[in-house]
């Protein structure tokens, strides 16, 4: 049998492709169907269009290369950062933003931490209210502000993955946001993350 | 897990098991005799044929045996949930009963000790001041002495009101000042006349015609929160204008912008953060902050 898979090349394509999904079918594809997966919580609301243009500044800016959304089940943890991740919070996030690396801390329940008028401090100058931070300040997004315009084809590409956005809420997603700049729409963005799940343990 | 999945994993783990324990029954077998070889010649190397060496063997054997094993004990076959019960989320709680357990009492002791008592008890206060660096710091800075926005604790302003109980009160459930907006009441010169009346408060040196018609905007729209001779109510969050102390610094122009466009100071709550002993704690070490 060797000897006719090594000289039957199709053969042995087949095999390889059938041995490596092997795994990946029995250990991956039962757990992305499980119902804690792909429910959401009680509550879950997809962003609101500020949000959402704060989570692409979020992007852009690579916070998530220095912060972690992620609060595993373990007590340290549990004890700094509140209670851990489930997974029916993140349903409506695309791309998720776990991130893999703690140089700040994790951001998984940072909503509702502190004041706005704290994180925009913070954004600012991280130093002015946090002296051993190593944050840089993000100067820039106080006097850039959101463009809006592409909002509504933010929300429809998001609605083509799954998040349960309306037509209102699409025809209405670049109203209101005039005289906002980056700074408000990441603030917002933060404020809100974490927040559905209100008891720390 | 819908029982589809979960019977496609115990089928897919346990027939994998099966399927290596008959490769390995299968290629321990031969009937050749020891230094006889495959048959191959690759350029002149050749392979023997002989049986697996019985260590090996007999190692595979057992990472099979520990492999079921393992499978009984803890979840790993589809919705069957092991022997143990075992879930990373129980495993957390046990950890924290423990924790709790250990750590409770230390905080506890303190719960039914009036906060007044509490602030001259070294013990207490050492622990409340790294509550405070791990809480509170952020926003009040390290020494408590605040920042523009953030209130200074060492000083003899308390904006929500500084004896223990009030204290513990702002703590548990946060606080919210609403300054309102006053630039869509007022224009921009009778902002500019209250804020030489405010400042007079406090004995500045003001133009005595400007804060004299400010005034006037002052008992109007201001005495509600601030009180008549501006010395503020601990019942609204509103400072005392009078003692020179300002959240939002000192300058004229500061206080403008204040007047202008509000403040709306937020403390968030540490109730649930905390636990209502460490909250206890925490209070009477912001009390001692003011007293020292």
């Amino acid at each position: 049998m060797n000897d006719f898979i090594e000289k039957n090349i199709g053969v042995m394509m087949l095999l390889i492709l059938f041995a490596v999904s092997f795994g990946g079918i029995i250990e991956i594809v039962p757990l992305m169907n499980q119902n804690v997966v792909t429910e959401p919580i009680n509550g879950l609301k997809p962003l609101s269009p500020l949000q959402l243009a704060g989570r692409d500044i979020y992007i852009r800016e690579g916070c998530h290369v220095c912060h972690s959304q992620m609060i595993r089940p373990l007590r340290s943890e549990v004890e700094r950062y509140g209670h851990y991740t489930v997974a029916g919070e993140l349903v409506y996030n695309h791309p998720f933003l776990f991130g893999s690396k703690r140089t700040g801390p994790d951001l998984a329940r940072v909503g509702g931490l502190y004041s706005d008028a704290w994180h925009q401090a913070h954004l600012y100058d991280p130093r002015a209210v946090v002296p051993e931070s190593n944050m840089p300040g993000f100067t820039w997004l106080f006097d850039t502000p959101v463009d809006a315009a592409v909002l509504p084809a933010k929300l429809r590409a998001l609605r083509t993955v799954g998040v349960p956005y309306t037509d209102d809420n699409i025809a209405n997603a670049a109203q209101g946001l005039e005289d906002t700049t980056e700074a408000d729409a990441l603030i917002a963005y933060l404020q809100q993350l974490g927040t559905l799940i209100k008891d720390r343990r | 897990m819908s029982s589809f999945f979960s019977a496609l994993i115990i089928v897919g783990v346990l027939g994998s098991l099966l399927a290596f324990f008959l490769i390995l029954q299968m290629n321990n077998r031969t009937n050749n005799k020891p230094g006889q070889t495959t048959g191959h010649n690759y350029d002149g190397i050749e392979e023997y044929d002989n049986p697996l060496p019985a260590w090996w063997y007999w190692g595979f054997i057992a990472t099979i045996i520990f492999g079921l094993g393992y499978l009984a004990y803890y979840p790993g076959l589809g919705n069957f949930s092991g022997l143990s019960n075992w879930t990373q989320i129980n495993q957390l709680e046990v950890e924290q009963a423990v924790a709790d357990e250990r750590y409770g009492p230390i905080f506890a002791q303190y719960r039914d000790i009036p906060i007044d008592t509490l602030t001259s008890n070294p013990a207490a206060m050492k622990m409340g001041h790294r509550l405070f660096i791990n809480n509170c710091a952020v926003c009040h800075g390290a020494a408590a002495t605040g920042s523009l926005g953030f209130p200074n604790l060492t000083d003899e302003e308390w904006l929500w009101g500084g004896d223990g109980t009030t204290i513990e009160t702002t703590l548990r459930h946060g606080r919210n000042a609403m300054m309102p907006a006053w630039s869509s009441v007022l224009s921009n010169q009778d902002i500019k006349e209250v804020t030489e009346y405010v400042l007079s408060l406090s004995g500045r040196e003001v133009g005595a015609a400007l804060a004299s018609s400010g005034q006037a905007h002052f008992m109007t729209y201001c005495t509600m929160c601030h009180g008549p001779e501006g010395k503020g109510q601990a019942m609204f969050g509103a400072p005392n204008l009078t003692n020179d102390i300002w959240l939002y610094g000192n300058s004229r122009a500061r206080i403008e912008q204040v007047i202008k466009h509000g403040g709306n100071g937020a403390m968030p709550s540490f109730e649930s953060r905390l636990g209502s002993d460490k909250v206890h704690i925490l209070a009477a070490y912001v009390k001692s902050l003011g007293e020292s």
